[in-house]
């Protein structure tokens, strides 16, 4: 986080003239995943006019196969990966239908700019993306990212960065974002981080560990050791620090981690059980639960660390929560003053609490979209359900149907909810996403058994 | 001075054995040239007033068990508090911790609330029976420390629970 920058510029059209030939593409350091030209990885029900879309994505070309820090193999290597990492980024979205370099021929440095259409239109890819990569002296690398009409013969956008060779994979993430906008309208998401809890051990004696990884997966880190448990992380909105529980001390509290230094703060003194930390959209505040003598309500706290803490809610009961709108003015929380679990919305200083879930079965963890059109929230009767509502709690919509899914958390473009999903009797956990439609639900690749994620925002 | 020690500890085994299925423990040896009466030496078995004598003497009845959503003691968890309770009499410079549980078939966070809210109970039966409040504290653990491991009500119905935990 410290070391990268990142600059936005506009590409000139017209390519430096040296236009090497292009070797063999360089084996890769890891297996490719396998690929099949034309077919998505599983079926949809519906049509979609999306997924008729084929998008062809070969490996970025370089100027010059110069040594980088981002490959053993030099740049020409590191072109293949990038297209790669565009290709996985598009293919795990079901939205299109994306081909990957493995499959592809490569274009040189010349064609990034001017493609070779026949090469293309042969192939029934109606979309095309091309990509340069260039290492500098200083170790830093220039990615380019352009998206054709193939069948117009045009280019419908273009954008470049600049990247330390250590976040190559954020640049190529940058570029399935800019193809993902431009042809689905919606906001990017690709470049962005994840925290969660990794799992190991059995079912009576699990060992729960904080840990960060980028949106694909990749660059996954533990946080945490293992000795105390760890539970329920959530991001800062400048992904500065990471909130969450531990047990530490032998009972609930709440830490903030500071990514950068290391350090960990208490967010309270309190020796009763706090926890369910959540940031405000400016970062200045968090709410948080705490439990005394049996009674459970929701607090805020400034985030840096002055000030008391105030009590927003104080009916008996359970209180938990909550999450914000994006527009930080209201916040959205679960409570059992009802007899059970419900949804309900109060101001973000607590006034006018009202309930907002009517339709049968216990609600609970609601989170607010980051587009704030919907909140999605675990759904209880009988099975622990994915599910979506407005504000005012209509329209609701299960995402999800299986035994035990809960604590949905919103990709930052708000289109996409991302669970844990616990299997039956063994109690494994694991990660999952599914689209706002119900569709396209898929299993993210953890090292180990995975709970509790939460998405940060796009990097800036 | 020895021989009536030796009595008031022998006593006290036999009024604890008694409330239990198992057989009587065996009699502590005869205690050493030490200041405090009441202290035999550990290898005849745990310390009065430690965590693993009060487990052995309660004999299961450190734990008492919750309906689903639900956190009153009822009369069987009402005669397992008065076992702990006299035991803490007994023992007055043990402190103990109420540690409250769930079953894994709710959310994470409402359950870490719902169990302190057992834990919580459970205290409240003890100063009631005239345990000292401060004696006591709660944690909660939610449903993240199951004892049984099954996806079922009869696994379920065991990890609704709250343990009382003595203080060494």
């Amino acid at each position: 986080m410290k070391l990268f920058s990142l600059l936005i510029f506009a590409i000139v059209l017209g390519v430096p003239a040296a236009a090497q030939a292009q070797g063999q593409p360089a084996p890769a350091e890891v297996a490719p995943p396998a690929e099949d030209e034309g077919g998505l990885s599983f079926t949809v029900t519906d049509d979609s006019a999306w997924q008729d879309l084929g998008i062809a994505i070969p490996a970025f070309a370089t100027n010059a196969d110069r040594p980088t820090a981002a490959n053993s193999q030099g740049t020409g290597a590191l072109g293949v990966e990038l297209g790669r990492v565009v290709f996985n980024d598009l293919r795990n979205n079901g939205l299109f239908r994306p081909v990957g370099p493995d499959s592809l021929p490569r274009p040189n440095y010349a064609q990034i700019t001017a493609p070779a259409w026949g090469t293309w239109q042969g192939r029934s890819a109606e979309m095309l993306v091309h990509g340069y990569v260039r290492a500098a002296d200083d170790g830093r690398l220039t990615v380019g990212c352009y998206l054709y009409d193939v069948q117009l013969q045009q280019e419908l956008v273009r954008e470049g960065w600049v990247v330390s060779a250590a976040e190559w994979r954020r640049a190529a993430h940058k570029c399935a974002d800019l193809v993902y906008s431009r042809l689905s309208g919606e906001s990017p998401f690709f470049d962005s981080k994840i925290a969660y809890i990794a799992e190991t051990g059995p079912k009576d004696n699990r060992v729960k560990r904080l840990a960060i990884m980028d949106s694909d997966g990749a660059n996954h880190r533990f946080i945490t050791n293992g000795q105390s448990t760890a539970l329920t992380p959530r991001y800062s909105p400048d992904y500065s620090k990471i909130a969450y529980v531990s047990y530490l001390n032998g009972y609930a509290r709440i830490f903030v981690y500071d990514i950068g230094s290391g350090n960990q703060t208490l967010v309270t003194q309190s020796q009763n059980t706090t926890f369910a930390p959540r940031w405000s959209p400016d970062g200045r505040t968090i709410l948080y639960s705490m439990a005394v003598a049996g009674n459970t309500d929701v607090y805020r706290v400034s985030a840096s660390g002055g000030g008391s803490p105030q009590r927003l809610t104080d009916a008996p009961g359970i209180d938990v929560g909550g999450s914000y709108s994006p527009d930080g003015s209201r916040i959205v929380f679960e409570s059992d003053r009802s007899g059970s679990q419900q949804i309900y919305v109060m101001d973000a200083n607590g006034g006018n609490q009202r309930r907002i879930s009517f339709f049968g079965g216990r609600a609970a963890t609601p989170e607010w979209s980051p587009r704030g059109d919907q909140i999605a929230f675990t759904h209880i009767a009988g099975d622990l359900r994915v599910a979506v509502m407005t504000p005012s709690g209509g329209g609701m919509r299960h995402l999800t149907n299986s035994w035990q899914d809960e604590a949905p958390t919103w990709a930052p473009n708000g289109r996409i909810v991302q669970f844990f999903r616990t299997a039956r009797g063994s109690g494994e956990a694991s990660i999952w996403q599914v689209d706002l439609t119900g569709r396209n639900e898929r299993r993210l690749n953890t090292p180990v058994g995975a709970s509790d994620p939460a998405w940060g925002p796009v990097l800036p | 001075m020895q021989k009536i020690a030796l009595v008031v500890t022998v006593a006290s085994v036999l009024a604890l054995s008694a409330c239990k299925k198992e057989p009587p423990a065996e009699l502590p040896p005869a205690p050493q040239n030490t200041a405090s009466p009441v202290s035999p030496p550990s290898q005849a078995g745990p310390a009065p007033g430690s965590q693993e004598h009060f487990r052995q003497a309660m004999a299961g009845r450190d734990t008492i068990f919750f309906d689903t959503d639900m956190f009153n003691v009822d009369a069987e968890d009402q005669a397992a508090l008065r076992e702990q309770a006299a035991y803490l009499q007994q023992y007055p410079n043990a402190r103990a911790t109420v540690e409250g549980h769930c079953d894994e078939r709710g959310t994470r966070e409402y359950n870490l609330a719902l169990g302190e809210r057992r834990a919580n109970a459970a205290k409240n039966y003890l100063v009631s029976l005239g345990v000292a409040a401060d004696r006591l504290s709660t944690v909660s653990y939610g449903k993240e420390r199951p004892i049984a491991v099954g996806s079922n009500e009869q696994a379920w119905s065991r990890n609704r629970r709250a343990v009382t935990v003595v203080m060494n």
